[in-house]
């Protein structure tokens, strides 16, 4: 006998250790995320994935699932409050899709279209972000990050190195290298790491590829991001054109 | 510097875990943490320097960038500035030519806020290097500055600028009955172990930090969690009461620290635990050499360490400090901080009875919690549950301050009525009273029968009376500085949702507010609330909310407008738009009604 849990009323079968969202993803349900990627530790972090759980707010990528649990997902309520705190990110940093690379293989930019926003809603902090363009393949610009932690995961548990933390507190968080100087050429990153390539953003990207994908022929200029997200969840290897193409379109292969 | 790093490291065995310890000492000695001590500590304690260079930004007594020979901080507290900080802090940067937040040219000298240093009852108070300053003043602050400019190293200062008084105005239950030390102990060993955690369960004995988790069943959690043979298990006093306006865990430690370090012990036995930490917030320095004294004499007295009493307990204490972070009061960032990292709350479950330091079960209570436990072990369950409510056993004990003649500790019998504490405290034309500090709740004058109970007003003890002089809005503006200020930075709704609140609240405060603005205002504090990843976000717009509940009208009192009529029509505005887009359905006009409505209801 199967344990289940019902999300929007749908019963969806899970197995011990597995969090909500592993539940979800597995069952073809998709709860929105930006810090989540089902390769690495979840850190529960963006709060995109809030869900009810028998009424109590949840984060669906880090609560185990459990018997008996009633999941609330997709609720008007869930979805305005989701896309106030999509806000939230965007004026936080600086965010201007029209002149960033990564317009259209933006998962911050694909969830602010699934979520149907429209304004800033909040007035813009305007940080002053530096850019770091040290390195000879790829950079930095800090005025994208959103403090995810998906490349400083992606570098300690696929990459076996330490390039990036986030440090600072409250609204002063931002991203370090790990470097004497500071700066991005003097780390052990290699272009082919998995840290330089995850990115949720435009903060990190790959020197001398953009825009060999135009702009009106990228991922989510075709695909809405539920599909995306639950395509590359189901079959890696089947779906290179959506769940690699971010990659791919980088490397210009 | 070489040397001092390497010294530094050994003596701390090369622990990662002590890091922040290490670099307090770091600060100590060059006043910042230099680049050149954050590469040699990484590799001495084989960390990545990124690692470090978090824990030094993250911790407000901790800087990458030098500061002052004398380090110099005035408490930010609300209690603080109703003592007069605002114009004491100018005079202190005019006298000593410095501006806030910055270093003198000379660099002998820094000046900065800090947020509350816990001495709210003898305030305005301050910090030099570390060490509380009390009853700041005109006279007091000309006297710093001449031994700042003498360079008279701050040990030499007379002892009656760091004089700290308990001022106890009122014990009850806890604070009347004297307890020798060793007495819970034989008590313990002579009921036995499972015995008196039926004592303490009986009891009703809630944790006292406020959030109230029944103490005797996360003993059992913890101790029953794990069968696992040999489980290194840990007891954590939290003694960061970082909550502005409250100072009772200074008053315990300083008067009753056998009993908190008693109260650890029992919980020791019970849970099979090794080893026990305070962790002491860093504005509490100055008690650091009396309560590692208070050690040695247990360990001397056979009360700790090895054998206890001869009953085959192996358990002992060490004190860790923080660094200047509120977010370190919540448990399981406590539990990040002791390992060395920076203080940002963990995911639940698990929780720290099964996953607590180093990934094992933890007991983290309350000081409080430690000294009631330590009393239930001699008295029984019974003595404690005598008192207080069905719900809330046993006394509170208070910190009070603000407007009252009285400012102290007050012991009280859970089920006290605020109208009986303000009468014990002296105070008189009442505005309103903040209970639990800024997290908490703010009460009118219309609630003062409420009473001081779990399932009534919670509270860790913070008890800020306000009288009518005062304007409420400025004491929200401080709170939500505070917040935004404290909030780790983790998650988004609290990091982003802070800075937000504490700018909304800006706009209105500055008189740019119009009806909107308190629509949007109460809808952010709804957000960080309900979605934030901790206790510290989902409070942090407390004083919003429960103000915006109770004096809808000091907030209209500041918008541009009462009534909003708007000098144009915006409706007509988009006729243009609607002609060359044709369109004309009900998507293409904008309601004046709504607007004009929420304007209405305001006057």
């Amino acid at each position: 006998m199967n344990k289940t849990i019902t999300i929007d009323g749908k019963s969806i079968p899970f197995e011990d250790g597995q969090t909500i969202m592993d539940a979800a993803i597995a069952a073809g349900v998709y709860i929105p995320h930006l810090c989540h990627n089902p390769e690495f530790t979840p850190h529960g972090s963006c709060k995109l994935c809030t869900v009810k759980v028998n009424g109590r707010t949840c984060s669906a990528c880090t609560f185990p699932a459990m018997e008996g649990q009633d999941v609330l997902n997709n609720t008007q309520a869930l979805t305005d409050d989701r896309r106030r705190i999509t806000q939230m990110l965007f004026v936080e940093g600086n965010h201007f899709c029209p002149s960033c690379e990564k317009t259209g293989n933006c998962q911050l930019q694909a969830v602010a279209y699934h979520l149907n926003m429209l304004d800033n809603h909040f007035p813009l902090f305007y940080p002053h972000r530096e850019m770091d363009a040290s390195h000879p393949e790829v950079m930095i610009d800090h005025n994208r990050c959103i403090f995810c932690t998906l490349c400083v995961r992606a570098s300690q548990q696929h990459d076996g190195k330490d390039v990036f933390a986030i440090s600072g507190r409250g609204i002063n968080k931002h991203l370090v290298v790990n470097a004497p100087s500071g700066l991005l050429k003097e780390t052990d990153l290699d272009v082919t790491d998995k840290a330089a390539h995850v990115c949720p953003t435009g903060a990190i990207l790959i020197k001398r590829t953009g825009y060999q994908v135009p702009i009106g022929e990228r991922i989510y200029d075709h695909h809405e991001i539920d599909h995306v997200s639950l395509a590359a969840a189901a079959s890696p290897a089947t779906a290179p054109s959506l769940a690699v193409n971010t990659e791919d379109s980088q490397h210009g292969e | 510097m070489k040397q001092f790093i390497h010294d530094l490291a050994k003596l701390h065995e090369g622990q990662a875990t002590h890091l922040l310890q290490i670099l307090r000492d770091v600060q100590a000695r060059f006043h910042y943490i230099p680049d050149a001590a954050i590469e040699q500590l990484a590799v001495l304690l084989s960390i990545p320097r990124t690692h470090i260079i978090g824990v030094v930004e993250f911790y407000s007594f901790l800087h990458l960038t030098p500061r002052g020979q004398y380090e110099l901080l005035l408490s930010d507290s609300i209690t603080d500035h109703m003592l007069g900080k605002h114009a004491l802090f100018s005079y202190f940067a005019q006298q000593l030519q410095v501006t806030v937040g910055e270093v003198r040219g000379d660099g002998l000298v820094s000046l900065d806020n800090a947020s509350c240093t816990g001495l709210c009852d003898q305030g305005p108070a301050g910090l030099v290097n570390g060490y509380a300053l009390s009853r700041l003043d005109k006279p007091r602050i000309d006297q710093i500055v001449a031994l700042i400019n003498q360079q008279k190293p701050v040990e030499q200062w007379p002892a009656e600028l760091f004089s700290v008084t308990d001022n106890i105005q009122k014990s009850g239950l806890l604070l009347d009955t004297p307890l020798q030390p060793g007495e819970a102990l034989s008590a313990l060993f002579k009921r036995g172990l499972p015995e008196t955690l039926a004592e303490i369960s009986q009891a009703g004995l809630r944790g006292r930090g406020g959030a109230g988790y029944t103490t005797a069943w996360k003993w059992q959690l913890c101790a029953e969690g794990s069968k696992e043979e040999g489980l290194q298990r840990y007891v954590v006093c939290n003694a960061d009461e970082g909550e502005p306006g409250t100072f009772k865990d200074r008053v315990l430690l300083n008067s009753y620290a056998h009993q908190v370090f008693e109260g650890m012990t029992v919980c020791a036995a019970i849970i099979n635990a090794q080893h026990g930490f305070l962790y002491l917030r860093g504005e509490y320095l100055y008690l650091v050499d009396k309560l590692q004294a208070i050690l040695t004499e247990r360990r001397e007295a056979g009360l700790l360490g090895n054998n206890i009493l001869n009953q085959g307990l192996n358990f002992d204490i060490e004190i860790r400090l923080g660094a200047g972070a509120y977010i370190c009061g919540e448990e399981s960032a406590l539990i990040e901080s002791l390992e060395g990292k920076m203080g940002i709350p963990r995911n639940r479950p698990p929780y720290p009875v099964t996953s607590g330091y180093l990934g094992k079960p933890t007991v983290v209570n309350n000081v409080e919690t430690f000294v009631a436990a330590t009393h239930i072990t001699v008295n029984g369950g019974a003595w404690f549950a005598a008192v207080g409510t069905e719900q809330s056993k046993g006394s509170k004990i208070l910190s009070i301050s603000g407007d009252c003649a009285r400012p102290g500790i007050y012991e009280y019998p859970f089920g006290t009525t605020i109208q009986a504490i303000l009468q014990d405290c002296g105070a008189s034309d009442v505005l309103g009273v903040q209970i639990g500090g800024p997290s908490g709740t703010f009460i009118s004058d219309q609630e003062f029968a409420r009473k001081l109970a779990f399932e009534d007003l919670a509270t860790g003890g913070s008890f800020i009376v306000f009288n009518n002089s005062r304007n409420l809005l400025e004491v929200v503006n401080n709170f939500t500085h505070f917040f935004a200020h404290e909030s780790c930075g983790f998650c988004t709704p609290c990091r982003v949702g802070t800075a937000l609140l504490k700018k909304q609240l800006d706009k209105i405060m500055e008189g740019h507010g119009s009806a909107g603005d308190v629509v949007a205002l109460e809808e952010l504090g709804r957000l960080i609330k309900q979605h934030s990843h901790c206790g510290l976000g989902q409070t942090a717009a407390n004083p919003v909310l429960s103000t915006l509940e109770r004096y809808p009208e000091l907030y209209q009192r500041q918008l541009k407008k009462i009534s909003y009529e708007p000098g144009f029509d915006l409706d007509a505005a988009l006729d243009i738009a609607r002609r060359m887009a044709n369109r004309d359905d009900a998507g293409a006009h904008l309601a004046q009604v709504d607007a004009v409505d929420i304007g209405g209801d305001y006057e």
